[in-house]
């Protein structure tokens, strides 16, 4: 290959790798290099990290230990998130997508269900604060109806309450996700398999055990690495129904690092807990991104 | 002439064929549907309520928006949200008009050239870049901030829309690079190489050759990335912080009180934020779906 050739990708990828560069890459290794820096932009090697954990904001896991209502920290509100929501959002993916095939209007409550994936993730918190809200919440409005009158309270007003009630609430936002990718995933089985199961005289669940759900491994890979991403890196819910409170109760990793560098002008603190919270990712999403490169 | 009118056959059905019929559906399917239009319900209820709640008097909200037992529509939500006295939407919404068209389109095409030369030419290093661009389709945005931030300031871009648009521009690039990269690679090669012989220059095949057949693709990359962009709330309050510059998320976050909350107006404003992606999303629903499917990383 000629010169002249090799250089029309440098001209044209030149605009992408200036502005990945300046705004991606170089923010990168100068957030890991500020996690190193004190007040006056000394190097203090790892005090920033020792700092956070003992902040109760972001490691308490001693009211986890004796039973207590949160707050546990960020780390494990994080980590909580990841363990409830997870699961919950496979399974009501999964299952809506499979009951939605056959079902007339299935298109449309498709379409509603997947609304939650489009909105401002900001809109949907106030869409939670509004479903939990003590007098005008339907959800104290149905447990009226039903005869549990006493048990109504602004879900989200109390650290008893707040972080369960936003990880359903999260459930609700982002099983549209795992719904369409699962339900893409069921039009690519081909039909034949499970005709051919059918002939076999296969039942129903080891159609499903046998067939589905190993056809529907890559999806199943999308969606968790993708929902763990997004559980890790969630802030805007949080910021909007109780910015964390209250007593801290609903405080995760990526709004602990906007107070800290935003309010309390501590970027030392701030870029330790964004380093941790990439780390994290990275962890999780290293599978998908192995994938993606042997493609 | 008198046009002769076809004979019309009409199914002569007694009643008690159309019961027998209707038996022969099975009960496990009117179950099923049963159950899937009761659990699509715990998905539509919110978003009814908050409409409902948009068009009715706070009295009546607080005492339900279910109950119908008195009901007066009125537009004061819709009003007050507009004309907000500390997050006016007029501006807000216009503003973030303003910083998400461009923020869509200056990405799509930077990351198209882009992704045309990873698909067509061998360079060296190719691998490798190409590596690290989908390495960083992970970052999250608080890895960038604190130097976006330090950067803008001392650029003059800080509270200044250009960079905004620019960070979201190079957030964007990653995971539309490997998006196109991908769509590239299945369209042949010689309809390209024909032109190349007949003399066209690389950019010229580029814009008249490849770009015409990928409109599919930028459609689902206009789609995905607009809704994103119009969502963000993270960039734009670090970024801006004029109260007359805020963006619609940051208006309709600043909205509710820390107590009392008029949800009237609360309510009016989430619709007003939200319908512009749901409208998007509706007009490009196909390319939305195959845009994220496609296994896009976002977020």
């Amino acid at each position: 290959m000629n010169l002249r050739q090799t250089k029309i990708p440098l001209f044209f990828l030149a605009p992408t790798i200036l502005l990945l560069t300046l705004f991606v890459i170089f923010p990168v290794v100068n957030t890991i290099y500020i996690s190193f820096l004190g007040e006056e932009d000394e190097f203090v090697g790892l005090d920033n990290y020792a700092e956070v954990f003992s902040r109760r904001n972001f490691w308490a896991p001693q009211n986890l230990v004796e039973g207590k209502p949160p707050p546990y920290g960020a780390l494990i509100h994080n980590g909580i998130w990841i363990v409830l929501h997870l699961p919950l959002s496979l399974f009501f993916g999964l299952a809506l997508a499979i009951l939605l095939r056959d079902v007339k209007g299935g298109a449309v409550i498709k379409s509603a269900v997947f609304l939650g994936m489009v909105i401002p993730m900001i809109v949907g918190g106030i869409l939670l604060r509004f479903v939990y809200d003590d007098r005008a919440g339907i959800l104290n409005g149905f447990l009226r109806i039903v005869g549990l009158g006493d048990l109504t309270r602004t879900w989200t007003a109390y650290p008893q309450t707040i972080l369960l009630a936003l990880i359903l609430g999260t459930v609700w936002i982002w099983t549209g996700f795992s719904m369409i990718v699962y339900s893409a995933g069921l039009e690519g089985i081909p039909k034949e398999l499970f005709e051919a199961a059918k002939i076999d005289g296969a039942s129903r669940w080891q159609t499903f055990r046998r067939i589905t759900v190993p056809m529907l491994k890559p999806a199943t890979i999308i969606v968790i690495t993708m929902t763990l991403l997004w559980e890790l890196k969630i802030f805007d819910i949080v910021w909007v129904i109780q910015q964390g409170g209250p007593g801290g109760a609903s405080m995760v990793m990526a709004l602990m690092m906007f107070l800290e560098a935003f309010l309390n002008r501590s970027f030392g603190t701030a870029s330790a807990i964004a380093t941790m919270l990439t780390v994290l990712t990275f962890g999780f999403a290293a599978y998908m991104v192995y994938r993606m490169v042997k493609e | 002439m008198k046009p002769k009118l076809p004979e019309l056959k009409l199914p002569k059905l007694k009643l008690s064929e159309t019961v027998a019929r209707l038996r022969k559906v099975k009960k496990t399917t009117i179950l099923i549907h049963l159950l899937a239009w009761g659990v699509s319900l715990i998905w539509i209820l919110p978003f009814l309520g908050v409409f409902m709640a948009s068009i009715r008097p706070l009295p009546e909200i607080l005492d339900g928006w279910w109950n119908f037992d008195v009901f007066n529509p009125t537009l004061r939500g819709f009003v007050g949200a507009w004309n907000h006295p500390t997050a006016p939407l007029n501006r807000a919404l216009f503003n973030s008009l303003i910083v998400t068209v461009p923020s869509t389109f200056i990405p799509i095409f930077v990351a198209a050239l882009g992704a045309y030369s990873f698909a067509r030419f061998k360079f060296p290093t190719r691998d490798l870049l190409f590596f690290v661009l989908v390495l960083l389709q992970t970052i999250p945005q608080q890895m960038v901030i604190i130097p976006i931030f330090k950067i803008m300031i001392s650029l003059g871009l800080w509270n200044n829309y250009i960079g905004l648009i620019l960070v979201h521009t190079a957030f964007a690039l990653p995971w539309q690079i490997f998006f196109l990269r991908n769509f590239f690679s299945t369209l042949p090669v010689e309809i390209e190489e024909a032109a190349r012989i007949d003399g066209a220059s690389y950019l010229k095949i580029f814009y008249k050759i490849v770009l015409p057949l990928t409109l599919p693709a930028l459609a689902s990359l206009t789609a995905l990335q607009f809704v994103w962009v119009w969502n963000d709330f993270f960039f734009a309050i670090v970024l801006i912080s004029s109260p007359e510059m805020k963006l619609a998320t940051q208006a309709v976050a600043a909205m509710p009180g820390r107590l009392a909350i008029d949800w009237t107006v609360v309510s009016a404003a989430s619709i007003m934020v939200m319908i512009v992606p749901i409208i998007i999303y509706v007009v490009l629903q196909r390319y939305y779906v195959r845009g994220l499917v496609a296994g896009a990383v976002k977020g």
